[in-house]
């Protein structure tokens, strides 16, 4: 459902200024701009299908951005070893908090709301340390201008690539696999997949830690996009992957959800922001339609919710 | 194998806290033998099974499975062993359909890893067709949306899908209605009549009197009688359950097992 709505938002953008609007570099932008936010949707989805939440995306995000900056700086800026060790920084730096989460979560019983509000900022804090709050911009050419703004044959921006083979990957994972069936069961029922024989604490360390790895892989993609570690500009994208997942119909409650509604729930934003651009709105008006949507789709669960438990107590 | 019985108690002890929930209880069932469970609300019943499932781990006491010592410290171990619990609050994952809930943590796979969704529908659908679960609509229905009978039956589907020794139901009438209830004993007879140890926990006597071979008796975590259906009334077991002291065994009700 949530689909038609992001369908009419485009119908609307397009019969209003057809030329800019759908026009293949504006359209490529719009995939770009999306892809990063995109990468740490599909992480937070499975947190929230588990009945959890992370806060720590976009700390876990800048923070390995710094590691890696700090890795590539140190082996002079330049080159292919550079660049992948500098990969490698970045997600082994998001699984390590993904990791710290999950064990708070489920070995110290900590809520995930504390424990991640806890790693939010102390992963902020420590980049800000490890640079001293100035930006680092020891960023390889090599790797802006592949990764950064190069394009797969000239047309796919490689950024937009990345996130569409991690958002497969991870919907196809979800769907299909146990390890997908297990963390619906979990957000459905924590205790009756307990009982089941499903080890609970084991998977929500591997749901969280897939969460901090894909915020890793997401600071990569921003350090490679942007050439620097954007200490500030961050603060809300915990926000911004809860909201969009959220608008794609996963439930905060647990046990729902899927990573086509995430999609469609990043693209919404995303869509309206470039539309009101191009029609040369404030782009203010974007955060007011969102909290809008937000707040519609969070009502339209409950709704959902309620029915249904009607039902079962009938 | 089939003179011993397959689960067998001894002194098992379980507290929680203050709360003696269990104190040196002893019981035992054998293959093909219906043994219910019986006592008053705050016994221990569903502490007992909890501790022979391994959900609890027991303070004190040991669990024998065919004969030999065993530790039970998870739903795996025993499983594993072959037994099988529903459980009194059913425990069932509301937004996974009936399918799903029945192989959760037990899914079957196909190539490449992925769930083969399809196998897995056949087979819970015989299961349920063998039990006489008419009314489910689809078994790709949430849960959420059954009615307590039908909940009832999936749990119990669930359980006894497994080629299980030991099936442990725990007040699995208490929600159903005349026509289920009257489904679920006829299927707890059955299970018994296939071979299998069964455990039954239920307030209902009349009920207990018509499928169980043995009863017994817990009261304040103490198993305070063991009585052949055979040999005792309802009288002698409401007694047992409401007593003061354990005078039962004095009294001579107490009765050898089988
Ligand atoms: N997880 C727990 N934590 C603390 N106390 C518990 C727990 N589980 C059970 N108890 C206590 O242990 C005692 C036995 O409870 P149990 O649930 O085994 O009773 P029961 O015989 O199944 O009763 P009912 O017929 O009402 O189902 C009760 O006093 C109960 O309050
Ligand atoms: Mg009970």
């Amino acid at each position: 459902m949530i689909a038609l709505v992001l369908l009419a938002i485009l119908v609307v953008f397009s019969s209003l200024r057809f030329d800019a609007f759908a026009s293949e570099s504006n359209i490529r932008n719009i995939l770009t701009t999306a892809s990063v936010l995109l990468v740490v949707a599909v992480g937070m989805t499975y947190v929230i299908i588990t009945a959890g939440i992370d806060l720590s995306v976009g700390s876990v995000l800048v923070f390995s951005g710094v590691i890696a900056a700090k890795v590539m700086g140190a082996l002079g800026g330049e080159g292919l070893t550079a660049i992948l060790l500098g990969l490698l920084a970045c997600l082994v730096s998001g699984l390590g908090w993904g990791i710290l989460n999950g064990l708070l979560i489920a070995r110290a019983g900590i809520p995930p709301l504390i424990v991640t509000l806890g790693t939010l900022g102390m992963a902020l804090g420590s980049a800000l340390l490890l640079t001293s709050g100035i930006n680092l911009r020891d960023v390889p050419t090599e790797l802006t201008i592949t990764i950064g703004i190069g394009r797969l044959f000239g047309v796919v921006p490689f950024l937009v690539l990345i996130a569409t083979v991690v958002t497969v990957v991870a919907g196809v994972a979800l769907a299909l696999t146990r390890f997908g069936r297990y963390t619906y069961a979990i957000g459905s029922n924590e205790e009756a997949a307990r009982r089941s024989g499903i080890d609970v604490g084991r998977h929500l360390i591997k749901v969280y830690a897939l969460s901090g790895l894909l915020a890793g892989l997401a600071g990569f993609m921003s350090l490679s996009r942007f050439g620097t570690t954007e200490l500030a500009g961050h603060q809300t994208d915990n926000l911004a992957a809860i909201a969009a997942v959220v608008i794609g119909g996963t439930s905060l409650f647990g046990g729902v959800g899927t990573i086509f509604g995430t999609v469609i729930g990043v693209f919404i934003p995303a869509v309206l922001a470039n539309g009101f651009v191009i029609l040369r709105l404030q782009p203010f008006w974007q955060q007011v339609a969102i909290g809008a949507v937000l707040i519609a789709a969070v009502y339209f669960d409950q709704l959902k919710r309620r029915q249904r438990e009607r039902g079962v107590t009938r | 194998m089939a003179d011993g019985p397959v689960l067998e108690l001894q002194g098992v002890s379980k507290s929680f806290g203050a709360v003696q929930a269990l104190d040196g209880v002893d019981l035992e069932v054998r293959e093909g033998e219906v043994m219910a469970l019986v006592g008053d609300n705050g016994a221990g019943k569903s502490t007992l099974i909890k501790c022979v499932a391994g959900i609890h781990t027991i303070d004190a006491g040991e669990i024998r499975f065919d004969g030999e010592p065993v530790q039970v410290s998870g739903p795996k171990d025993a499983a594993a062993l072959g037994i099988e619990v529903v459980y009194q609050d059913l425990a069932l994952c509301d937004n996974l359909d009936v399918v799903q809930n029945m192989y959760l943590g037990r899914e079957r796979l196909g190539p490449l890893r992925r769930l083969d969704e399809l196998a897995m529908e056949q087979t819970a659908r015989e299961t349920l067709k063998g039990l006489a679960v008419t009314t489910l609509k689809s078994v790709r229905q949430t849960v959420a949306g059954l009615s307590g009978g039908q909940r009832q039956s999936v749990a119990v589907a669930k359980a006894v899908m497994w080629n299980s020794r030991v099936v442990i139901l725990d007040e699995p009438t208490a929600a159903l209605g005349v026509a289920q209830t009257r489904q679920v004993l006829d299927l707890v007879k059955r299970l018994g009549q296939q071979g299998l140890a069964v455990v039954i926990v239920s307030h209902n006597l009349s009920d207990v009197f018509e499928v169980a071979d043995r009863i017994t008796v817990l009261r304040l975590g103490k198993d305070v009688a063991t009585l052949r259906v055979a040999d005792t009334n309802q009288q002698q077991v409401v007694e047992a359950i409401t007593s003061d002291a354990p005078a039962d065994r004095r009294a001579g009700i107490e009765v050898a097992p089988a």
